[in-house]
């Protein structure tokens, strides 16, 4: 286990390497840095000596270097936009898309798997057949149009819900945070409607899916031919079966629904991290589009690990073990 | 007391394209303690019939004619809850795979103490010691410790030996074996049904032994019955089937023993295939194939007759051929 973790862990410093340089290249495409901060007529001295300042005249791979150490410290410089801190920027974006992607996600376990294994276990039902055709529906919208269609039924027909915002957060520390407010919470919910359903019907149909192969198998009719009951073959030796391969998925679609979550906010003017994004974008604001990128990458590698242990956890037979059996 | 009696079972598959019977008009009778060998060519029958008697056959299937009685009380048409409780507790079931029959996420003690409380009321400390005490007389080496640990972490045969402990560890008086040992290294063969056996001699417990090979059969069973396209041709004692087949597709399965390894799908004894369900002939099913083959035997059915100990179903005993 031990080796293992250390393995998953040099795999990630290596990705995250690849990140920084992709994240660093970025720099170099998007134009000359010094035309932006010197004046229009500077002389070409004036520029050099900005030049030597920035390091730009160092080698390459010095710079990537200087990038790495400095990235690794939470250090992207300041936004060419507002010349503020990139870190302070994302921090204060940090949590707003943080507790929306946590709510999605929540949602779409809980949601997705008691209906996964209703749909699979009583296939037939009338609530089933109906769920599998609003699964249909649900995986082939596009999320914005669930969106608008959300605003308009929620927002403009029935004024429950705002449309727009976090509502009123509270500030613990430097997170804020919409869930000890009314407001924050009302605003919490149809933008993590919005992003988890698309996560709901898939979790929905892989549970079914995975539940209905389970249930086939060997072990399962050898449960049945033991006499055990129904309660206990389908939720606690079906069930753990079910989820081991459900966990993953779950895990690589978290990161999707971080990237997701860019659409979400715009949809709905939500102060996140994607908002943020779109911003640097339309700007041409290199830093923040270097640490979001960044930053996006490593908690995609921290999910993808824990993924790993967790399977390794659930699943006995990737556990290392000494003991094998003898004949 | 009859421990089991089947009489006249068919059990039908509703498809699209009609209805065919997997098995048909299947009678037998098990003593308490006796072993009854059953054997017969793949698909004729032997599984579904264990599967009718444990009251797990999947729709479209389902029992269309007959009855089961399991110590005179009738267990065919009971409600789901009913049978389930005897499953497992009166009558237990060994399937053919031991690699894929025990569940991998949970501990072999997880899955016998799950199946000894489920059918015993004991407290857990109970429970669990008595299915410590079912590894050791299935000859698992270390029992305390290996209780604890994964399916995987067995080989094949130590897997089956805990697959017969958790079929026999709420003490079922009747055990459906279907081929145990068929997945099985040909090295290890011998020391299950050998275990087998000799829990069946301690436990006193009946067992339907189904198995492609005679050799076991005449080691171990009591009696035989051979089945044909869904039926049973023959049924008798050991020795006297052995000695003096009555069916000539039982002779044409002796023919084939003693034998080693794998066993052959179709017999090379026996000329021609065994008929689909449905695509029976009206008369003996194994007539096309028969050598002995005379008149009534194409157009009309041989009844099995005899005694529920002994009995035939095939025209050369009952008429003499002209
Ligand atoms: N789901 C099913 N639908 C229709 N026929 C089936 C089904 N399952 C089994 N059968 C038929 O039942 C017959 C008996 O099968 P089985 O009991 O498995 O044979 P055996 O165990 O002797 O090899 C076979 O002819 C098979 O074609
Ligand atoms: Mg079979």
């Amino acid at each position: 286990m031990l080796g293992f973790l250390v393995r998953r862990v040099i795999q990630s410093v290596f990705v995250m390497l690849a990140v920084a340089l992709i994240a660093f290249l970025m720099f170099r495409f998007m134009g000359d840095p010094v035309n932006s901060m010197v004046a229009e007529n500077a002389s070409t001295e004036e520029r050099a000596a900005v030049r030597e300042r920035l390091g730009l005249d160092q080698p390459l791979w010095l710079q990537y270097g200087r990038f790495v150490a400095r990235a690794a410290q939470g250090d992207f410089g300041l936004s060419w936009r507002n010349a503020r801190p990139v870190s302070t920027l994302l921090a204060e974006r940090f949590p707003a898309t943080a507790e929306l992607v946590l709510v999605a996600a929540v949602l779409s376990l809980v949601l997705g798997i008691p209906l996964g294994i209703l749909t699979a276990l009583r296939p037939r039902s009338f609530p089933a057949q109906s769920l599998q055709l609003i699964s249909l529906i649900g995986i082939s919208l596009p999320t914005f149009v669930t969106g608008i269609l959300l605003i308009l039924v929620f927002s403009v027909w029935l004024g429950w819900l705002p449309s727009f915002g976090r509502g009123d957060v509270v500030d613990i520390g430097w997170w804020s945070t919409g869930f000890f407010t009314l407001a924050g919470l009302k605003a919490l919910i149809l933008p993590s409607i919005m992003l988890c359903l698309f996560q709901l019907t898939l979790i929905m149909r892989l549970v079914r899916a995975e539940m209905l192969e389970v249930l086939r198998t060997d072990y399962i009719k050898f449960a049945r031919a033991r006499g055990l009951s129904n309660r206990s073959i389908h939720f606690r030796h079906a069930l753990k079966n079910t989820l081991i391969p459900v966990i993953t998925i779950f895990g690589l679609q978290l990161g999707g629904l971080i990237a997701f979550a860019i659409v979400t906010e715009t949809v709905f003017q939500w102060p996140g991290m994607g908002a943020l994004f779109i911003q640097a974008v339309s700007f041409g604001d290199v830093p923040v589009m270097a640490a979001y990128l960044v930053l996006v990458s490593l908690i995609f590698v921290i999910i993808n690990t824990t993924v790993d242990l967790l399977y390794a956890v659930l699943d006995p037979r990737l556990r290392v073990d000494g003991a094998r059996g003898a004949h | 007391m009859t421990l089991l009696s089947v009489k006249n079972l068919t059990v039908a598959f509703f498809g699209r394209s009609g209805t065919v019977n997997a098995i048909e008009d299947v009678s037998l009778e098990l003593e308490p303690g006796e072993i009854l060998g059953m054997v017969g060519e793949s698909g004729a029958g032997k599984s579904m019939t264990g599967a009718a008697i444990i009251g797990l056959i999947e729709p479209p299937g389902r029992i269309s004619a007959g009855e089961i009685r399991l110590e005179g009380e009738r267990i065919d048409n009971l409600p789901p809850e009913a049978i389930r409780r005897i499953r497992g507790r009166r009558i237990g079931a060994i399937f053919q795979d031991p690699l894929t029959s025990l569940n991998p996420v949970l501990t072999v003690g997880e899955q016998l103490i799950e199946t000894i409380r489920t059918h015993l009321k004991l407290p857990r400390e109970a429970a669990r010691a008595r299915a410590i005490d079912w590894l050791r007389r299935v000859g698992i080496p270390a029992p305390e410790a290996r209780i604890d640990t994964y399916p995987h972490q067995y080989s094949g045969g130590m897997r089956q030996r805990v697959v017969i402990a958790l079929a026999l560890c709420a003490e079922p008086r009747l055990v459906i074996a279907d081929e145990p040992t068929t997945a099985l290294d040909v090295s290890v063969q011998a020391q299950v049904i050998a275990l087998l056996r000799q829990l069946a001699r301690e436990t006193g417990v009946a067992v339907i032994l189904v198995t492609h090979d005679m050799g076991v059969i005449a080691e171990t069973a009591d009696r035989v019955a051979v089945m044909y396209a869904g039926r049973i041709v023959e049924v008798g004692p050991v020795a006297e089937v052995l000695r003096a087949p009555r069916h000539p597709y039982t002779s044409g399965l002796m023919a084939s023993i003693p034998r080693i390894g794998p066993r052959p799908e179709v017999l090379p004894q026996i000329e021609g295939a065994m008929p689909r369900p449905h695509a029976r002939p009206p008369g003996c099913a194994f007539a096309p194939r028969c050598p002995h083959r005379f008149v009534p035997c194409t157009d009309e059915r041989p009844e099995l007759t005899g005694t529920p100990v002994r009995s035939v179903a095939c025209h050369l005993t009952t008429e003499v051929p002209a």
